[in-house]
């Protein structure tokens, strides 16, 4: 489902989220792209994110995709951090997912995301836990 | 442009249909909208499916079909979008008759879902949002919508209760389809109490796992009138497409399907008319949230008024408008590819005053709204009977 070779590919964004700054327009990409897709501007800088944001809007997942099915109920959570960029992330560390809302503050830890099987590949990346 | 018609449809029952496989699902939809055209020659073939290869593990589908109704030889074309392949395939067939390209075209769409269990169907749909960056961290379909749902609730105030009832009135127009996958009064107390999905979505908010094929015959409106033979003829006046970021992430406005609203602009436009026009509709309530907010989308309601319409009954059957007298993909079932073509099935049998006990009497134009992922794509037809 997600190949190790896919996985390292991803370490950038995934462990040190690196997004990128459009040098026309300033608008942040995150993941990179060739192109802004605000002004078609085509060279960046490189900008780290911000780990501060607030919650925009959020689910419990109660019935999971293959590959989460040890981690039901799956609290998942849509993200727009300090500097406007947004990214979907679970929610960790909550005991009681009925104290989630909208507009929450939450700050990005880098965890654990999933892992396949007990030989397979192990995941990380960021969640979102209560700030 | 030629004038393109609609000449047979046909489609399959929907359900779990665990003993035919894939190329027979289709086969029966495909013959059966043949014989109600009355013709067994096409140009052209096309077929929306979103995943038979993650359904199915089977790939080259439009060839492998065509040998399937003995039509080796005819160009085939698969489409996918999603959960609007349906809707795109005949959106391309319909372009290459209006251009002169094909005068008769077989439009089909399938799905084989059953074949895998719940927890790879969920991971197969779940391929229709941004893999890399939602579906890494375990994001569903019903969890995207059930996000979306949020929102909607939060700035129009819209209520879970509403929500139940988008699934009330489509069971019970469902009633009365013989091709719908679930003969099943339900009552919003029965939508509530039912299994949690992905909060505040409940498992009968949500459209099931389906089986099941449909398709049409389009054609020159010349041609179709000489086939008629004096009977009314359904012409498409109307077709609209439009792209929305996938990644829900990427998008500005949460609480409308900026997609929806662009294609049906584009479907009115080309049809030239306006939601008043329009007798009934079939929108694509993959989840209860998404049928909400597509009439919003679609100009039949104002923001934020699709959750007080259910609640005043104006999308019933005998409402103001009515919304999925098919018994949408809640209850007639949501084999994803053969939705968009199925919902053609539904207007054009109304069109023409065969639809039985759901009829919709007097009705003379109708509309149909498919749609891909969390609404990152969509696709609107509008068709008329002259």
């Amino acid at each position: 489902m997600f190949s190790p070779a896919r996985s390292w590919r991803e370490y950038p964004q995934r462990y040190r989220l690196e997004a990128a700054k459009c040098s026309k327009c300033s608008k942040i990409l995150y993941p990179p792209r060739l192109v802004c897709p605000e002004c078609g501007g085509r060279d960046f800088t490189e900008e780290t994110l911000p780990r501060d944001g607030k919650v925009v809007t959020y689910t419990v997942i109660r019935v999971p995709p293959a590959g989460f099915t040890e981690q039901t109920p799956l609290p998942l959570a849509l993200v727009e951090l300090t500097n406007g960029v947004r990214l979907m992330v679970q929610i960790g560390d909550i005991e009681d997912p009925e104290t989630l809302e909208i507009g929450m503050p939450v700050r990005l830890e880098f965890r654990r995301i999933s892992w396949d099987g007990e030989a397979g590949v192990i995941f990380y990346g960021h969640k979102a836990v209560k700030a | 442009m030629r004038d393109v018609a609609v000449i047979g449809v046909g489609m399959t029952s929907f359900g779990e249909l665990w003993e035919t496989p894939l190329r027979s699902l289709w086969a029966e939809a495909a013959l059966a909208a043949l014989d109600d055209a009355g013709i067994d020659k096409v140009d052209l073939i096309t077929i929306g499916c979103m995943s038979s290869g993650l359904f199915t593990g089977q790939e080259h589908l439009a060839s492998l079909l065509a040998d399937e109704l003995g039509m080796a030889g005819v160009p085939a074309t698969r489409v996918e979008s999603a959960c609007a392949s349906g809707g795109l395939a005949v959106r391309a067939a319909f372009a290459e008759v209006a251009a002169g390209l094909s005068d008769t075209v077989l439009v089909t769409g399938v799905e084989k879902m059953t074949d895998v269990d719940g927890a790879d169907a969920t991971y197969a749909l779940g391929t229709a949002a941004d893999s890399e960056w939602e579906g890494f961290h375990g994001v569903t379909f019903p969890g995207l919508y059930a996000m979306l749902a949020r929102v909607h609730m939060q700035k129009y105030g819209t209520t879970r209760e509403q929500l139940a009832q988008v699934a009330v009135k489509n069971h019970a127009n469902g009633l009365l389809n013989p091709h719908a996958q679930y003969h099943l009064k339900i009552d919003v107390d029965g939508v509530l109490n039912s299994t949690a999905v992905a909060d505040p979505l409940n498992l009968f908010d949500c459209s099931p796992v389906t089986d099941g094929a449909a398709a049409l015959v389009l054609t020159t409106v010349e041609r179709a009138r000489e086939i008629a033979g004096g009977k009314p003829v359904v012409v498409i006046t109307g077709s609209g497409m439009a792209t929305d970021t996938v990644t829900l992430a990427n998008r500005g406005e949460l609480a409308e399907l900026g997609a929806v609203k662009l294609a049906g602009e584009r479907a009115y436009a080309m049809a030239g008319r306006k939601p008043e026009d329009i007798n009934l509709v079939e929108v694509h309530d993959c989840f209860t949230i998404a049928e909400i907010m597509a009439t919003e989308a679609l100009g039949f309601f104002a923001p934020g008024q699709g959750g007080p319409a259910v609640e005043q009954g104006l999308t019933s059957l005998h409402g103001r408008i009515p919304v999925n007298t098919s018994g949408g993909l809640k209850s007639k079932g949501h084999p994803v590819g053969a939705t968009g073509v199925a919902q053609i099935v539904e207007i054009t049998t109304q069109l023409r005053g065969q639809a039985g006990q759901r009829q919709v009497e007097g009705a003379k134009i109708g509309m149909a709204q498919n749609m891909g992922g969390s609404g990152g794509s969509s696709v609107v037809h509008i068709l008329e009977v002259i």
